[in-house]
């Protein structure tokens, strides 16, 4: 836009000075959003109070000293059931991933479809096929030894998860390792590296950076799908919770257990996220 | 019974009762859309706010519903809506013994998780939308609402969509869950299906490659939804 010219006479450098339209006020509505933003504030307020409340007002310390140490192993189960199946998920995405890349199409068909499959439907019907399904091959399983695992919903539901899982972490690492460049490996071969130093001490370092976030957010999908083997008579943090409701129908159970949970994600949330400032932290100026 | 039999349509076979339930579970998943939909996008406002209480709520929202097992706020919202009508109806005088629907325990539980997630696919698509869109909107004289409808929003969209793809597969398979709470969707039937035929792994299994079918349909529509939404795009 052509500036209008400066008034015969005044300075020119002045007249610019004053030209300058400051830019205009936020528009309107920045009321309303306060308004709305207290208001909504408050309702949480209210929620949170509410739920102390009802805590306070219904606490039983009878209640408290018999289902406390229930809902502490069934805290272990939770921790435990996770921490194997996300470890088995790890070793197990390893060839799935490299299959995912491998040349022969048989072998990346293969597996696609195992991905495909695991991703694609619920981890509660995997569950269901493995626990209650498998048992139609009873005869079978037991010919080969298997049954006394299948057998047992522990087992079950750890074989269950760790497959899911490593479905998931598959795709985790394709995505990291297709995310460091080639140049990187041909960098590293043009200096004599082996493959494994290559791997180990380039590839490594910046594939992590770019899995980080997705390793944790699987672990927090884990921590929370776990609960569903409640449903088939784990009692982990979810099964000791229905429990205790089912024996005294005394609502604060499922919040004690909200609780809880919540806090293991924002702790986990928390921890990810500090990592990942230490992981970058050259990248920070 | 040989399996074609056990999944025929008909008196002796399961196959009706079963696409009862893929109904259920589609209708429920296409009930909880909009719903999700629209809350995390006002989620998604809130977070973009320069007003610090309106984002402080926001990020409340978020950290619940994606902090909760979908399981545990799905049996919040059944057994907890129950006791506080139930308590609200006491209160009033009045006695009464009051049933939730589980579809309805479902569609706002898992709507509320997935408008926990899709407020953070809105988020980003906002934040990849520069700044100038909304100087040139303001240049050009359009109100904040026309702005946000005639500028901002197709191209949200365009970013978003692959985001919001993914969500509803997510929503679609964690559909399965209000099976706990008695709805007839997929997994409650085939499961009815395989204890009353001891076939397990048959039934199960079918639901398995159910939910992939349903995925795979799924991908089909919303890819051919993003070449759309994509091809009404000015060349850049």
């Amino acid at each position: 836009m052509s500036e209008p010219p400066p008034a015969i006479g005044a300075p020119a450098l002045s007249a610019r000075g004053s030209d300058v339209v400051p830019p205009p006020p936020p528009a309107r509505g920045w009321a309303r959003a306060r308004v709305t933003g207290i208001a909504l504030l408050g309702l949480w307020a209210l929620v949170g109070a509410g739920t102390l409340l009802f805590l306070l007002s219904s606490w039983n310390a009878e209640l408290f000293a018999r289902y406390a140490p229930r809902y502490l192993s069934g805290l272990l189960v939770t921790v435990q059931l996770v921490a194997i199946s996300i470890v088995l998920g790890a070793v197990l995405s390893v060839p799935i991933a490299l299959g995912r890349r491998s040349k022969s199409r048989i072998v990346a068909t293969l597996s696609y479809a195992y991905v495909y499959f695991f991703r694609g439907t619920p981890l509660l019907a995997q569950t269901f096929l493995v626990y209650y399904g498998l048992g139609s091959f009873r005869p079978e399983l037991q010919a080969v030894g298997l049954w006394g695992f299948f057998r047992e919903a522990w087992y079950c539901a750890i074989f269950a998860f760790s497959l899911n899982t490593a479905a998931y972490q598959a795709e985790i690492l394709r995505g990291a390792f297709e995310s460091v460049g080639r140049g990187q490996w041909e960098a590293a071969s043009a200096l004599g590296l082996s493959r494994l130093q290559t791997v180990y001490k380039i590839i490594l370092p910046q594939a992590a950076i770019v899995a980080l976030r997705p390793y944790g957010n699987e672990i927090i999908l884990m921590i929370k799908g776990s609960a569903i083997v409640a449903i088939i008579t784990v009692y982990d943090l979810m099964g000791e919770t229905r429990r205790a409701y089912s024996r005294t129908f005394d609502f604060q159970t499922y919040i004690w257990a909200a609780l809880i949970y919540l806090s293991i994600v924002e702790m986990l949330r928390l921890g990810v996220d500090r990592i990942e400032r230490r992981l970058t932290r050259h990248l920070r100026r | 019974m040989d399996y074609t039999t056990l999944l025929s349509f008909g008196r002796e076979g399961w196959g009706d009762d079963i696409a009862s339930g893929v109904a259920i579970t589609v209708s429920l998943a296409l009930a909880t859309l909009p719903l999700g939909l629209v809350l995390g996008f006002v989620v998604a406002l809130g977070k973009r706010s320069t007003e610090p209480t309106l984002r402080l709520s926001a990020n409340i929202f978020t950290t619940i519903f994606r902090g909760l097992p979908e399981l545990l706020t799905l049996f919040l919202v059944y057994f907890g809506a129950q006791i506080a009508i139930q308590q609200i109806v006491r209160a009033a005088g009045g006695e009464t013994y009051i049933e939730i629907n589980a579809f309805a325990a479902g569609m706002f539980a898992l709507g509320a998780v997935f408008a926990a997630y899709a407020s953070e696919v809105f988020a980003a698509a906002f934040s990849a939308i520069p700044h100038g869109q909304y100087e040139g909107a303001h240049a050009l004289g359009l109100s904040r609402w026309r702005t946000m409808r005639l500028v901002i929003l197709p191209q949200l969209i365009r970013v978003a969509l692959p985001g919001l793809s993914n969500l509803w597969l997510i929503l679609l398979k964690e559909t399965a869950l209000v099976s706990v709470i008695g709805l007839s969707d997929i997994l409650r039937q085939t499961g009815i299906a395989a204890r009353t035929t001891r076939e397990a792994f048959l039934f199960y299994g079918t639901a398995c490659l159910l939910y992939l079918v349903l995925a795979l349909l799924s991908s089909i529509v919303l890819s051919a939804v993003e070449r759309r939404v994509s091809a009404g795009g000015a060349a850049r």
